[in-house]
């Protein structure tokens, strides 16, 4: 069987950046497996500004950023298989994949990196009785018509949710010219960017309404327009605020899962909380050898953190294949504390912790004025107080090791929002 | 006085900007975590300029359409005159990232650049 030192499951921003860190710190046998005829990911689709501001000090569209870190590869000859789908990877790192060329062949691998992105929530998500007429589409599979196809999915429409896909997708149709009616949005609050709810919706005053979903679909073969509700507390729709509005697109921007078939089925432990997989400090799996990062490990709206991230992944992997990656030693877990959803990583193994460490979380609701804080066991290490604190924006703090190293019988880490 | 409650739209952080003008005169700018946000709100107060992206038609490549990017910012009402004129260009052939679309895009004085490689 051939084999390579590093596979690189999935050739976007993560797996690119994963790339040239691993190649950088001294690993040559690399290979990138994508299953797209092109590498860069979801950037390809996203024309929109926005990337690279903490990377590249310059504002770049998606396939611009992406371009950078193509040539970074290219650059560093390092090998890509495009066409190419990942079937399977086993625990002890045989990863199987098919194309046309050579049908479905194994590889061997020393370390294997998941930078497989996410994928949108299907329609499902539309939770109606009864048949779909055509015209209703994921805010992504519109994107990817409207930016890659050049083809214009209809003229008049409502957009189910405001996460960011379905936001830049509101301005993109209108300045496409098409009539976006309003953005409804299930929760209390948007899923999406501040500046997406500015630069897309109020520019252009496109309504945004808040605790309203779509609760009939009119229309046998295309469809013809929806009826929006208002919902109470419990999301149950409210009788009486039924509002008919005829459109012959309806966009479902229902939010991102990471995309782990992979990693189930090899054996990776997934984390409910983040639908991705539980890894510590190293970015590794609970599998010796197998890392993860970007939207696949929990899904990023700032692509610069996709990069720091892959980038640790790919350094750690180049440790482990040259055997400079410690052993794991105690472990501590971090423990996501009220008002927290999750935090990555998940375990700490403080005895082969770089100096300090960066934990990545986000918040389950939105608060103001509240206080992050950070305890090991019944000592608070961080007390910091934010303006605002949202589920949609990612935050982070860092962890030094020596602190942990001061607590040798340490039992937890936890991350919490605290209003004093 | 009077106070402007501003976002950032400089980046994906979305600071919350508060503007203090006296008479249309500009006192103070703040909530801000870098430069940018700072110019940004000096010119939404008074004169907002956006960015703007989208695709233009391509033919003899890989792709039936390519990204684009305005230069630099336009102001806001040039938004829709600017997509009007994108309609009617044409490029041909493999273009890479940087290469000219369209020079001084509606007078604004400013380029349109392709943003991607398409062979
Ligand atoms: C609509 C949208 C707008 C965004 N806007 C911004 C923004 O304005 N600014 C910003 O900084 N960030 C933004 N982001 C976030 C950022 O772009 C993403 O977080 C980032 O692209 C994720 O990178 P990734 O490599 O993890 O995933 P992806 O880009 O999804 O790449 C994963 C790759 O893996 C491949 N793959 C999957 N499974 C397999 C398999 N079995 N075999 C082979 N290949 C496989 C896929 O084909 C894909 O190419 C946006 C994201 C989205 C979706
Ligand atoms: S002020 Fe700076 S950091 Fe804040 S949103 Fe604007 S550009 Fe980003």
């Amino acid at each position: 069987m051939k084999g390579y030192d590093l596979i690189i499951i999935g050739g976007g921003p993560a797996g690119l950046s994963a790339a040239v860190a691993a190649w950088d710190a001294g690993v040559r046998e690399i290979l990138i497996l994508e299953r797209d005829q092109e590498l860069g990911g979801i950037l390809n689709q996203c024309i929109h500004n926005g990337f690279g501001l903490h990377t590249f000090q310059e504002e770049l569209t998606g396939p611009e950023y992406a371009a950078r870190f193509i040539d970074k590869v290219r650059e560093r000859n390092i090998a890509c298989l495009l066409d190419t789908m990942v079937l399977e990877v086993s625990p002890d790192r045989v990863v199987t994949a098919v194309n046309r060329e050579q049908g479905v062949f194994q590889l061997r691998a020393g370390a294997v990196i998941l930078a497989m992105g996410c994928r949108e929530r299907p329609r499902g998500a539309l939770n109606i009785p009864g048949h779909r007429p055509a015209g209703i589409y994921t805010a992504g599979t519109a994107q990817r018509l409207v930016n890659m196809d050049g083809w214009m999915p209809g003229k008049e429409v409502v957009i189910l949710g405001s996460g960011d896909i379905g936001l830049i997708m509101a301005r993109r149709m209108t300045l496409e010219g098409a009539h976006v009616r309003l953005v409804a949005e299930l929760m209390s609050y948007s899923g999406g960017l501040k500046r997406n709810i500015v630069q897309c919706l109020e520019d252009y005053g496109i309504p945004l309404r808040l605790s309203h979903t779509v609760v009939d679909i009119h229309g046998k073969q295309r469809l013809t327009g929806v009826t929006i509700a208002q919902v109470d507390e419990n999301n149950r729709p409210i009788p009486g605020t039924e509002e008919y509005h005829p459109c012959d697109t309806l966009l479902l921007s229902c939010g991102l899962l990471p995309e782990n078939e992979l990693s189930r089925a090899a054996g990776v432990t997934l984390s409910p909380a983040t639908s991705g997989p539980v890894v510590d400090e190293a970015l590794e799996t609970n599998l010796e050898g197998i890392f993860a990062c970007g939207n696949v490990l929990h899904v990023h709206d700032l692509v610069d953190y996709v990069t720091q991230e892959s980038f640790e992944a790919g350094r750690r992997a180049a440790a482990y294949l040259q055997n400079r990656l410690p052993s794991r030693g105690r472990s501590v877990p971090v423990k996501a504390g009220e008002g927290v959803r999750y935090t990555v990583p998940s375990v700490v193994h403080p005895d082969r912790m770089d100096d300090s460490l960066t934990l990545r979380f986000r918040v389950s609701g939105v608060r103001q004025g509240a206080f992050l804080s950070v305890w090991l066991d019944g000592e608070r290490i961080l007390h910091q107080r934010k303006p605002v604190l949202a589920p949609a924006e990612m935050e982070q703090v860092r962890i030094r090791r020596s602190e942990l190293e001061k607590r040798p019988d340490l039992s937890a880490i936890t991350v919490c929002i605290e209003e004093v | 006085m009077e106070q402007r409650a501003l976002i950032c739209i400089g980046c994906p952080m979305g600071c919350p900007i508060t503007v203090t003008l006296d008479n249309g005169e500009i006192l103070r700018v703040e909530g801000n975590s870098c430069k940018r946000g700072d110019t940004y709100a000096r010119k939404e107060v008074t004169h907002p300029t956006r960015i703007v992206t989208s695709t233009v038609r391509l033919s003899n490549a890989s792709a039936p359409v390519v990204s684009v990017k305005t230069a630099g910012d336009i102001p806001k009402e040039m938004i829709f005159p600017v997509m009007e004129a994108l309609k009617a260009i044409r490029l041909s052939g493999p273009v890479r990232v940087g290469d000219i679309a369209a020079e001084n895009i509606c007078g604004t004085g400013v380029d349109v650049l392709v943003t991607k490689n398409v062979t």
